[in-house]
Formats: C-alpha cells, structure tokens, sequence
C-alpha cells in the first residue's frame, strides 16, 4: 500500500494497516488481500465480483473489516458481497470505501451489500464513504444494503458519508420478522456541488418488529440532497423515521417520509425537520468568544457527531 | 468599569430604552423592574447581542459600542441567557471547554457542575439538548460563566427555574465568582433575597432608569408596598 492508499484507509475503516482477524481488503478494483478466522469464512464469488462471508452460528465478540480503497482515476467497478450471519452472533462488521481521484476521469463504486441475519443475532456494522483528490474527476458511491432480520435478531447499521463524495445514491431495504429490530443511523454532509439521494426501505412483516431509521445531514453550498424514508407495518409493530437537517448557503434538501399501516398494530411515526442554524445557538457560541465561522463549525461538528 | 452614555434603544417608532446613563463600578449590581422594562434589552447591549441606537457604551474607559459579540466575549464580558439554547451533539464537556477556551479535563469540568450542584458524572457526557430539563440548562449556563471567569458578568434572571433548595447555592456561586474574578457581577432579577446581596440596585420603568442607588437606599423602596406600586410612582 503507498501512502494515499494508506490514508484512505485510516479515513474508511481507522486502519493503519491491515487489520487483525477476519479481512477483506480490495484496492483498485481487486482483491488485495484476505483472511479469514476460525469463525468467519470469506470466499470470494466466481460468477461475479466480490465476496460470501459466513459467520458461524455462536461467533461472538468479533469484528470483520471490509474496506475498498480507489486511488487509480476512472476507476469504475460493481461489487457484490453477501454476509451470512449464523444464529445467536454477536459481531461488528465495518465496511467502506475510500476513493483518492487524482485525474480527469469519474472513479465509482458501487457496493450491493446483502445481510442474511439468522435467529437471534445481533450485528453492527459500520460504512464509512469518503473522498478525496486535487483532479477534476467525481468521485461516485452508490452503496445498496439489502438486510433480511430473522426472528428475534438485531442490526444496528451506521452509515457516514462526511466529505469528498461527489454523487452518491444509497438504496438500503430491510425485512423485519418477529421480535427483530432493525436501528439505522445514517449521518451525512455535502458541499459544493455534490449530490447524495439516500433511500430507506423497511417492511416491519412479524410480530413486534421494530425500526428506528434516523438520519442527520448538512448540505452546504450549491450541494443537493434528498432523503426518502418508507417504512410499512405488515404486523403489530412499531417504526420511527427521523430525519434531521441542517440547510445552509444555497443548498437544497428534500425530504420525503412515508409510513404505510397495513395492520390496525402498528404503529409508526415519521419526524422531519429542515433548517438553517438557529441564530441563538451561533450567538451563545459567541459571547463565548468564538467567530460567527468558529460558531457555525462547532454547530455543525456536534450535529454530526 | 461598564458606562452607558445617552444610550437608547429604539425598535420602529417604540422606545425600549430612552437615554440610560449608568456608571456600574461594584462587586454585584442588580437591574431590576417590572416586565417589559428594559432589562433584558439592556443585558443584551451589553454583551453585543443588540446594538444602541445612539448613545455609547465603555468598559473600563475604552468605547465597546461598536465591537461584536465575539470581540465583546474576548475583552471580558460574559452573558448568561434567560432562556438557555439547546445543541444537538454538543456535550455539556463541550460547551465548558468553549466556555474555558481550552480544552478541560473531566476533573476540571466537574468542578465547575458540581458548584452549580450538578452531579458531574452524570452530566458531563450529556448532550445539551431536549433531554435536559430547564433548570438543568440554567445551571449549566451558569457553569459556563464560572468557567469563563471573564471580569464582566452579566446573568439575565438566572435564578428562575432554578429550585429553592438551590438558592443559596446560588448566591454563594456569586460570592465564589467575584473572588475568582474581582470584577463585576450584574444579575438581572426580581427575587428579593438576590436583590439583597447587592452592592447597589438600578430600577428600570418604561425604559429609563427610575432608581439607582445603593441597596440600603434602594431596596427599602422596592419594598413599601404601603406607599402604592414603587414604578408607577416614580413614574408619573
């Protein structure tokens, strides 16, 4: 790995090398390096890129890292990796991509994440996006999350996209049977002209289900978002979408929730709010001495903290 | 140390302040009067927040009137607001570190909850947002000025919202305060027992100074209820 590569690894995954235990590591559209641990098995697919993780049933207390680094300009590639999560699991997975565009040329990736979580399982997993680049070159992310909860299981899914994604469109759906739960946390900034379009599908199918899918974005200058929430109970169930966003200069955001009841149980809540910084919140921060900027960082900082 | 000279505040054709001279040179000093006097206008001229429409303010001789908010904060004035604003992501840590302007240590951090009777260890961490209770925030406010220990302190009613048991505390967070500092403390208020530790007492009516003066002057007048409503009649 050079020293681009390294650091976009440190932004995606908080690696300084590659990891302990089980790993996949792909740089430039192939696979750099893997290992797989006693527990967790990575194989990587024959009829198209990417990888089948299994995870044995009773694994617990351990962590997979996944991340995908770019650094060559142009770069376009299309990833599949399917996570087969045994019962009674208990595991963090953290996946990722870095790209550092340097040329003229569009570098994309586009990751089709499938979650086959068994009975009562229990799995975090972390996606961080991230770019960078002095070239003229987008850099593109198009993450799809595809989640299937057994009973009783339990995902919680924290997704950042924080600087130097050009155009993203993340589509993530879910199927929640009984007892399950599934907790997204999505946090996201734009600027200048980026776009990002995020997606959220949840069917709550089993009894006492549950999601909470909560989101918090800042757009600023000429950035674009748009966030759509849809969350459907088929069952006694209860689901919360919140989405949060802070506007600022010439900024654009949408928000779109949508909750659909199909039986008489369940019960679903939607929240959004968009808005600019409160002018109070930047006068407190100054009679403590800050700048209107420093202020606006600080606020900014904690939102998306 | 804080001047006011002519200074008046004027929103369209309503007068919220009309010509206050105000020489404020004291340990503690207590605005007081009824609602819609002036005195949160005048707290906020102070620190910046609003700015007089004529007339001009110093502190320690040197003209602050046209210096901002954030310059204002850097020369050494602090503001509690009345109303507390609330973050969402920024921890109670947070703030007392912006407030310090450096970076503080749990142990330092709690030393300024724990004298606003806070249990630190339960707050310190705490995000500064819907999930604190009103007098929870007003403490914290509090907490942030102490951890300022700027020579100019300007708190608008900090005592509301704050529980009785706390009042004493309160006033000895003053005490505290003013030997950190030796400078100047201006508390905003209509409780007597806080009108009652200050060294001198400004009534403000309709946007003008009706009474000034030192508390053993001052404040026996704001207590006459016999003799009719004390504003009014020095009003008319």
């Amino acid at each position: 790995m050079d020293s681009i590569q390294k650091k976009l690894l440190e932004e995606v995954a908080g690696l300084h090398e590659v990891p302990q235990g089980a790993y996949s590591l792909r740089i430039n559209g192939s696979l750099h390096g893997k290992n797989s641990s006693e527990n967790i098995e990575i194989v990587q697919k024959t009829d198209k890129p990417g990888i089948d993780i299994y995870i044995k049933p009773g694994t617990k207390n351990e962590s997979l890292h996944i991340p995908v680094i770019l650094s060559q300009s142009g770069l376009r590639e299309l990833v599949y990796n399917d996570f087969h999560v045994g019962e009674d699991c208990d595991v963090t997975i953290v996946a990722g991509c870095g790209i550092h565009n340097g040329g003229s040329e569009a570098s994309e990736h586009s990751g089709v994440h499938s979650f086959f979580v068994g009975k009562n399982a229990k799995i975090k997993y972390v996606e961080k996006h991230y770019g960078q680049g002095d070239g003229n070159g987008e850099n593109i992310m198009n993450p799809t999350t595809y989640v299937e909860l057994e009973e009783n299981a339990y995902m919680e899914m924290e997704t950042v996209q924080i600087k130097g994604v050009d155009s993203t469109y993340r589509k993530t759906s879910a199927k929640v049977s009984k007892n399950a739960t599934l907790v997204v946390h999505e946090k996201i900034m734009t600027h200048g002209k980026q776009v990002a379009d995020t997606e959220f599908e949840v069917e709550l199918n089993g009894e006492n289900s549950g999601t909470h899918v909560v989101s918090r974005a800042v757009a600023r200058d000429a950035s674009k978002q748009k966030f759509l929430s849809k969350i459907t109970g088929n069952n006694k169930c209860s689901g919360h979408t919140e989405c949060d966003a802070i506007i600022m200069d010439d900024a654009t955001v949408a928000a779109i929730p949508e909750i659909l009841a199909v039986n008489p149980d369940a019960s679903l809540i939607h929240e959004a709010a968009i808005g600019k910084i409160a002018g109070e919140q930047l006068i407190k921060l100054m009679t403590l001495g800050l700048s209107e900027k420093e202020a606006e960082e600080e606020i900014v900082n904690g939102f998306l903290r | 140390m804080l001047q006011f000279k002519d200074v008046s505040f004027v929103v369209g054709d309503k007068a919220i302040l009309k010509n206050i001279n105000l020489e404020i040179d004291d340990r503690f000093v207590a605005i007081t009067g009824p609602n819609g006097s002036g005195k949160s206008t005048l707290a906020k001229l102070i620190a910046g927040i609003n700015m007089p429409t004529s007339g001009r303010i110093y502190m320690d001789g040197v003209d602050i009137t046209d210096l901002s908010i954030t310059e204002r904060a850097n020369a050494g004035i602090s503001f509690a607001f009345q109303q507390p604003v609330r973050f969402k992501g920024i921890t109670v840590k947070d703030l007392i570190s912006l407030a310090a302007g450096k970076k503080t240590s749990v142990a330092e951090a709690c030393s300024y909850l724990s004298e606003v009777g806070l249990c630190a260890k339960d707050y310190v961490n705490r995000e500064v947002d819907g999930s604190l209770s009103g007098g929870e925030l007003k403490r914290i406010e509090i907490a942030m000025i102490n951890a300022r220990g700027t020579k100019l302190s300007v708190f608008d009613e900090p005592e509301a919202g704050i529980d009785l048991w706390s009042f004493n505390n309160l006033i000895k967070v003053f005490e505290n305060m003013y030997e950190r500092t030796r400078g100047t403390i201006i508390i905003i208020s209509h409780q007597e027992r806080i009108l009652n530790i200050a060294d001198k007492i400004v009534v403000l009516a309709n946007g003008e100074v009706a009474d000034y003066g030192k508390r053993e002057d001052v404040f026996p007048k704001l207590m006459d209820v016999r003799s009719g409503c004390y504003f009014t009649k020095n009003n008319a």
